[in-house]
């Protein structure tokens, strides 16, 4: 591996571009995280399947393609037909094309109860928003530990920004949509890195949709962060959809952290992408507060995909449960790594945790790894986890009632889809989900 | 082998002549011969291991148990050369000892899917949600259930009677000519028994039968079986009217086994 230094040199001349031009007007504050961001990409480098907690998941394919920074807009923004097709639309929308905001696509920035929903970049500049921003943007995600989070910290430059102001109830669900057009650079395939940054303060309530999609067949790199924070009493769902194209590259990191007596239900349904990695990292910082982290991967051809999440039990009397289920045809890999921390003095945890896959050839693979560290007394934790192809005493019992054995076998491969999606509150974005779940396994 | 014709006897529904099933190359059933005809009630005793849940899978079609010899006719047709699902339209159906959960499908689409299927293969319109729901108001009540069971997923998290009152609803609504149903009365409490009997007896009628394979006498004082079987060592040892549960009760099994090894 002589060459580490080659791939990382080239996203680090990049940003001395970047930081020469495209950064400036960023405040001081912001510009020294990039400059340590960068540091730090450069000293972790691109992981290898060496280090554990990559064991599964090779990103040799990111590492050797030569990505060259997405600037500014595609010549041609993708149509609103487009654009209706790939998000849930259900409600008001922010939309960005490779990491960059596209207001004509967008609903307008300011939504009723003050609550703001737009351009970080744009919020940046502002009073109120550079505050927020300097309070809370890339504090919480930990991109001294990973270099895909500390790449996307150097080149934040744009991406979402939503705030839910205190006891403000977001009336319909509110979209953030990042299309990737995979238009090819100069030099070749584009990365984006796709920021956002979600606040839902104390006794709000929210509904609010993260949607990765690529209108390309051809290879791009989405390299996204979003950071999450919900306030004290607040309520908030964040539902996750990720359809990158078929020949691309995604990597993300997830961190969300909750005060006291707070509920976030995170729903993340990955289909998409060849290669995805996500990192979802739960810090339940405030006792009482209620986690649903609720998974579902449909996986096929030769697609790998591969979720770790880390739910940080801080403080006691909080709960977490954690359910993920992949479906695995042809020649996909699911990987699935779920690590709980219960810290010292975090009492009266409630956690549980389940992965389940569905093995639909005898090609495909998952591996589910649970890893519980728990430095308390007094909790109740619970894990398990099953991989398998379709169990034949279901499939018996379906029989014995009628069904022929292909609507029996549909029956309970879409069981593990409607497990998952079960659990969203949201009727209408679980409807929709509903379609693109059967959509994808009819 | 078939009742006393005490009343006019309807036509031969299932025949079962010198049945041998084995399972993972251990033979369970040794020739079993049984007979059942419309409008009869045949109850199946036996002790624990005789091979009365055997019988009653391989009727159904598991999958697990090989026929090796004998034959079983339904209606005329080779039951044995039909797959569980043409089994299951053609009007048999097996109440579960061990009814299986199944994730995220509730109850009411699974119901559903099931009455489709049966009805399609009869040429039937098939129902919409709101139909069904309808005609299944009226067997919910039945069973003495309310609606929260249909959204629940099929037997996830029931308890060991839910999933028996599970299997009895679904036996309501598929409404099959041949009811087998595998010690559905084991492990349920005495209300539990008396709606599972009582739903049983509502639907006997002179064009169906049911098969009751059951270890216990208590379910026979609420349905009053025509036939009562004995299976020991996967084979029929002895048949009779009512009275002789009563005496299995009394005796036990063990005089049977003795009896089967003098003859």
């Amino acid at each position: 591996m002589t060459d580490v230094a080659d791939r990382t040199e080239r996203y680090v001349a990049d940003f001395e571009a970047f930081a020469r031009n495209g950064a400036s007007g960023a405040p001081e504050w912001l510009r020294e995280i990039r400059e340590g961001a960068i540091a730090r990409f450069a000293e972790l480098g691109f992981p290898t399947t060496k280090q554990e907690e990559w064991r599964f998941t090779s990103v040799a394919p990111i590492a050797e393609t030569p990505f060259q920074a997405a600037r500014g807009h595609a010549s041609r923004l993708p149509s609103p037909a487009t654009l209706d097709t790939l998000s849930l639309g259900v409600g008001p929308r922010v939309v960005f094309v490779d990491g960059r905001y596209a207001p004509t696509l967008s609903t307008p920035e300011d939504l009723a109860g003050g609550v703001r929903a737009g351009s970080l970049a744009v919020a940046l500049r502002t009073d109120a928003g550079g505050e927020l921003a300097r309070v809370h943007l890339a504090r919480h995600a930990r991109w001294r530990d990973s270099a895909f989070a500390a790449l996307n910290t150097a080149f934040l430059a744009d991406g979402a920004f939503v705030h839910v102001p205190a006891d403000v109830t977001l009336e319909r669900p509110l979209e953030v949509v990042f299309l990737s057009t995979g238009r090819v650079g100069s030099d070749g395939p584009v990365v984006s890195h796709p920021r956002s940054l979600i606040v839902v303060e104390r006794g709000a309530r929210a509904a609010l949709v993260e949607t990765y999609a690529g209108v390309s067949q051809g290879v791009y790199w989405t390299n996204a962060v979003t950071e999450v924070v919900v306030g004290e009493g607040a309520w908030a769902e964040l539902y996750r959809v990720q359809r990158e194209g078929p020949h691309s590259f995604q990597v993300a990191t997830t961190h969300s952290r909750q005060e006291r007596d707070s509920y976030l239900g995170l729903h993340v349904v990955t289909l998409g992408a060849a290669l995805a990695r996500h990192d979802i990292n739960a810090v339940l910082d405030g006792p009482g507060a209620e986690l649903i982290l609720n998974g579902l991967y449909l996986l096929g051809g030769a697609q790998h995909a591969d979720h770790h999440t880390v739910i940080d039990h801080a403080q006691p009397h909080c709960a977490s449960h954690e359910f993920f289920n992949g479906v695995l045809a042809e020649r996909a890999h699911g990987v699935f790594n779920g690590r709980i921390i219960v810290r010292p003095g975090a009492q009266r945890t409630d956690s549980k945790q389940t992965n389940n896959n569905l093995l639909l050839s005898t090609e495909a693979r998952a591996d589910s790894q649970p890893q519980l560290e728990i430095y308390a007394d007094d909790v109740k934790c619970t894990h398990g986890s099953t991989v398998g192809p379709i169990d034949q005493m279901q499939l018996y019992y379906l029989r014995s009632r009628g069904l022929s054995p292909d609507a029996a076998r549909s029956i309970l491969t879409y069981g593990f889809g409607a497990e998952i999606l079960d659990r969203m509150r949201h009727a209408e974005l679980r409807d929709r989900l509903d379609h693109l779940v059967r959509a994808r396994l009819s | 082998m078939t009742g006393k014709g005490k009343r006019e006897r309807g036509k031969v529904l299932l025949e079962v002549r010198d049945l041998h099933a084995s399972a993972e190359g251990r033979e369970i059933l040794r020739g079993v011969d049984l007979t059942v005809r419309a409008g009869e009630v045949h109850a199946i005793m036996g002790p624990n291991g005789s091979g009365k849940s055997t019988l009653a899978q391989v009727l159904a079609g598991h999958p697990a148990y090989a026929v090796t010899a004998g034959q079983v006719l339904y209606e005329g047709n080779d039951l044995l050369a039909m797959a569980p699902e043409a089994r299951a339209r053609a009007g048999v159906f097996l109440a579960f000892q061990y009814p299986v959960a199944i994730r995220g499908i509730t109850n009411a689409y699974f119901l559903r899917a099931a009455v489709n299927a049966i009805r399609k293969h009869r040429g039937e319109v098939e129902l919409g949600p709101v139909e069904f729901m309808d005609a299944l108001e009226e067997k919910l009540k039945v069973i003495g259930w309310d609606s929260s069971y249909l959204t629940r997923p099929v037997n996830e998290g029931f308890s060991g009677g839910e999933k028996k009152r599970n299997e009895i609803l679904q036996l309501a609504v598929l409404d099959p000519k041949l009811a087998i149903l595998d010690e559905t009365d084991s492990g349920l409490d005495i209300d539990a028994l008396k709606t599972v009997a009582q739903t049983v007896d509502k639907l006997r009628r002179p064009d169906n039968a049911t098969v009751l394979v059951t270890h216990y006498y208590r379910i026979l004082t609420h349905i009053e079986p025509d036939v009562v079987h004995v299976l020991a060592g996967g084979r029929i040892v002895k048949s009779g009217g009512k009275e002789l549960a009563l005496e299995l009760e009394e005796k036990g099994y063990d005089w049977l086994r003795e009896e089967a090894v003098v003859a």
